[in-house]
């Protein structure tokens, strides 16, 4: 009896004991323990190709494993929650999309868990402009004769991209605001989907981000991308803005923690990234897949998604679509 | 000549080989774990591949994925759980063979399926890649929805006690698929403000739910816990003799389950789940003695093990010739093609020729390992049903809990898991199956967004029967569902059993 007790005091003390020590190193040593890298996406995924250049980079700044780990549903918005819903230490990190981040709170409201602001970004790195694409086959052999016929039938032209109230949608929601046109937008629920139906002849354009265009660069014809200059991977491919629409649109991918991260741990995580952004190979290799590398520090990736917030809040404002959120 | 001699010679190292052998093992392993999906098998697997030169990367990971949909089958037939979707079908059958006592049997079933569709699928891969491609493009949102129609046909043959009960089960599967975003329309629906739930609920942690813990709560009930087995098991010799024996008198059951392997793998959105449960529902209706289906019979374990395994070769055929990932495993590959700067589509053939065929060949070999690995394999396997009970219960329950966590790394999951398996109990109490459950969960969403696409083309200005009925596929599909809605009346066997009742 006396012995249990004492077994039973001794444990206590070895788990205050425990806490403490952990408390005590908590910020001075970070990291001290593994790091979890959420991909809010299913493997195989952009997101997660990337993830898994950077590892190994990581692991190398950081001295600690970096595990990835997959939290796929609600596009991207049930690992977003996960992030805003642990704890501010830095061991858990998000990878972090744009729109996705503004766009799902601002259309679902509370239902999507988490607010644009409650993820801090500390890094962008990665961007793919969204373009506009028939198939080589199509007779619109420019953005000008597509809106030409779009205009005089509409709604009769059937343009495919990745779901709705997505960087895709918003593309298309831009391009009929300037362009006075009426399509019949059909959403798919991927990349691949989206290119299968538009092959298999069901719809006439699609939008696509400027790696397939790498990837089924034998099959289709880009009439216009969203970039703000020429792609120099695509330099025969005209933007919008050359031809008259100021649409600027792109899915640009990053990294987040939960705002709150004490600024310590956030400045130690922000220059591993920034260095591992700067990574040749990963450049070359992102380059030559068809992604444009990007490199915003925290501050600048704040500025960016402020900026973005206001646009399509004002967008949507112009379109007369309001969410009771 | 010269060419397929350069073929062989970058295909036959020591090490090439060795990594096939590996993969094929290591992915029936890891996958004959509830919860350890084909998918996230290779993504765990893919991280370690970046060293590696392309062809061994790729042989590597062919030959996990092929590894990895015959592992499925394994605890589908000892514990009636499958280890990923693509074992749903498996269970129909692999179960109440396992319960008459012939376990071994029923997994060397399993494997002579699995490997003889592997072979099929594979020759229709080396030799037909970019002509089949093109079937993957003739399914639109219209087809792809009369598929999950027809599909959906097979509920009254899963069921043949009581329609009625089967359909009220496909119902529940249905709307348990409606919780969280809409596919198409983007809204919140069913989530009852939890956030946790827009991703809808998790596949996998609902099939473990619904499969295993009625099991495991029926297990408990039987007085025979106390006693310990429920059958006990020794190796017998002659049963792979005896299995392909039986398989080889069944030209036709073997050969249509491949093809129904192939072109529901070619297909996009479709993956080896609906591959097996159409192919066992055919081997249902033509067969002589539909009544035996249920009952523990080899037919039902060859159908869609078959049909699983040709479909790994098929869904290689879109990705391979038209960088189409049309099952989540293959997405997984794309990943593994791009890193070693391979772009899919119909220049990879020409241009990374050296590449390409040796991973052809190798994946055809694969399916030949899978072969002499599924003879050996039962007979570790099998022993477990020799577990005592007041092991074996925990051990699943532990099983069940650890693989609808790993999905997604989320206890949430688990919560629904064990939710969703009392359902399952209760339901099981009102003679409502888990199989039309789990199939109204599966075809719900694909069919929800197939119609609603479809809509939208008809709302461009096409008319409905332009978009539903304006190409022969469509017809051929919907002449298929009418058949199958009919067969009953017209096949007397059926009608005959319905008289006895």
């Amino acid at each position: 009896m006396f012995n249990k007790m004492k077994a039973t005091v001794a444990f206590v003390v070895a788990i205050i004991g425990l806490f403490f020590f952990s408390l005590n190193t908590y910020a001075s040593n970070f990291p001290s323990r593994p790091i979890t890298y959420i991909i809010p996406f299913n493997p195989g995924g952009q997101s997660d190709i990337q993830a898994r250049l950077q590892q190994p980079y990581l692991k190398q700044m950081l001295h600690v494993p970096i595990v990835v780990t997959y939290e796929p549903g609600g596009g991207g918005a049930l690992g977003w929650s996960n992030l805003v819903h642990g704890s501010a230490n830095g061991y858990t990190i998000a990878g972090i999309n744009l729109p996705h981040i503004i766009l799902q709170p601002l259309v679902r409201g509370k239902s999507a868990g988490y607010k644009t602001d409650q993820i801090l970004p500390l890094a962008f790195f990665q961007r793919t402009p969204i373009g506009l694409a028939v198939l080589k086959t199509s007779p619109f052999k420019t953005l000008k004769q597509f809106v030409e016929y779009a205009k005089a039938h509409p709604g009769a032209v059937t343009i495919s991209g990745v779901g709705k109230w997505t960087g895709h949608y918003m593309t298309y929601l831009e391009l009929e605001k300037d362009s006075g046109i009426k399509l019949t937008y059909i959403p798919s629920t991927g990349d691949s989907e989206t290119v299968t139906n538009l092959l298999g002849g069901s719809t006439q354009a699609a939008f696509f981000n400027s790696n397939d265009f790498i990837s089924y660069r034998s099959k289709l014809r880009v009439l216009a991308i969203a970039s703000s200059k020429r792609l120099s991977f695509m330099p025969t491919t005209p933007t919008f803005k050359e031809q008259g629409y100021n649409i600027v649109e792109s899915i640009d991918r990053g990294i987040g923690v939960k705002r709150g991260t004490p600024p310590a741990i956030v400045n130690i995580l922000e220059k591993a990234f920034i260095s591992v952004m700067h990574n040749k190979d990963t450049i070359k290799k992102m380059e030559a897949e068809g992604f444009e590398p990007i490199f915003m520090n925290m501050q600048q990736s704040e500025q960016h998604v402020k900026e973005l917030k206001v646009k399509y809040e004002l967008l949507l404002k112009q379109l007369g679509i309001h969410f009771k959120g | 000549m010269e060419h397929i001699i350069s073929i062989f010679e970058s295909l036959l190292t020591f090490q090439n080989i060795l990594f096939i052998i590996v993969g094929v093992a290591g992915g029936a392993l890891i996958s004959s774990l509830p919860g350890l999906t084909a998918t996230m098998t290779l993504a765990l697997i893919i991280p370690f591949t970046f060293s590696m030169n392309a062809t061994t990367s790729l042989l590597l990971l062919g030959g996990l994925y092929v590894g990895a949909i015959y592992g499925s089958a394994i605890p589908a037939i000892l514990i009636n759980t499958p280890g990923n979707p693509s074992g749903i079908a498996t269970t129909f059958d692999g179960y109440p063979l396992n319960k008459k006592g012939e376990t071994e049997k029923a997994l060397m079933a399993s494997g002579v399926g699995s490997s003889t569709g592997g072979i099929i699928g594979a020759i229709a891969l080396l030799f037909l890649a970019p002509l089949l491609a093109s079937v993957a493009l003739s399914f639109g949102p219209p087809q792809l929805f009369w598929i999950t129609v027809f599909a959906l046909t097979i509920i009254g043959t899963l069921t043949s006690q009581s329609q009625l009960r089967g359909f009220i089960g496909g119902a529940i599967g249905v709307l348990i698929g409606c919780v969280g975003i809409a596919p198409i329309g983007g809204d919140v629906r069913y989530t009852f403000g939890m956030w946790q739930l827009q991703g809808g609920i998790e596949l996998v942690s609902a099939l473990i739910g619904l499969f295993a813990i009625p099991q495991v709560l029926e297990m408990v009930k039987e007085e025979k816990i106390r006693i310990g087995k429920v059958v006990s098991y020794k190796h017998k010799k002659g049963v792979l003799k005896e299995v392909i024996k039986y398989a080889l008198k069944r030209p036709y059951l073997m050969i249509r389950s491949a093809l129904i392997g192939i072109i529901i793998g070619i297909k996009p959105g479709a993956g080896g789940n609906i591959a097996g449960i159409i192919s066992y529902n055919e081997a249902v209706r033509w067969s002589k003695e539909p009544e035996k289906f249920g009952t523990g019979i080899l037919d039902g374990v060859l159908a869609p093990d078959t049909a699983t395994g040709s479909e790994v070769g098929g869904s290689l055929i879109p990705l391979l010739a038209l960088g189409i990932p049309s099952a989540p495993p293959t997405a997984v590959l794309i990943g593994a093609l791009l890193s070693h700067g391979m772009i899919p589509g119909p220049e990879l053939f020409k241009k990374y020729s050296d590449i390409v065929y040796p991973f052809l060949f190798g994946f055809l070999i694969a399916n030949i390992a899978l072969f002499f690995l599924a003879i050996y394999l039962p007979r570790i396997s099998s022993k477990l049903v020799n577990i005592p009970r007041y092991f074996l219960i925990p051990t699943i329950v532990f099983l069940c809990v650890v693989g609808s966590y790993s999905i997604r790394n989320s206890i949430f999951d688990v919560y629904i898991m064990v939710i969703i398996g009392l359902l399952g109990y209760l339901l099981k109490k009102f003679d409502i199956t888990a199989a039309p459950l789990v199939l109204g969960l599966i075809l719900g969403p694909i069919m929800e967004k197939a119609l609603i696409q479809s809509m939208l083309l008809v709302k461009s200005g096409e008319s409905i029967g332009e978009v539903f009925f304006g190409n022969a596929i469509s017809i051929a599909l919907v002449l298929l569902c009418i058949l199958a809605l009919i067969w009953p009346f017209i096949s007397k066997k059926h009608s005959l059993i319905i008289e006895e009742k």
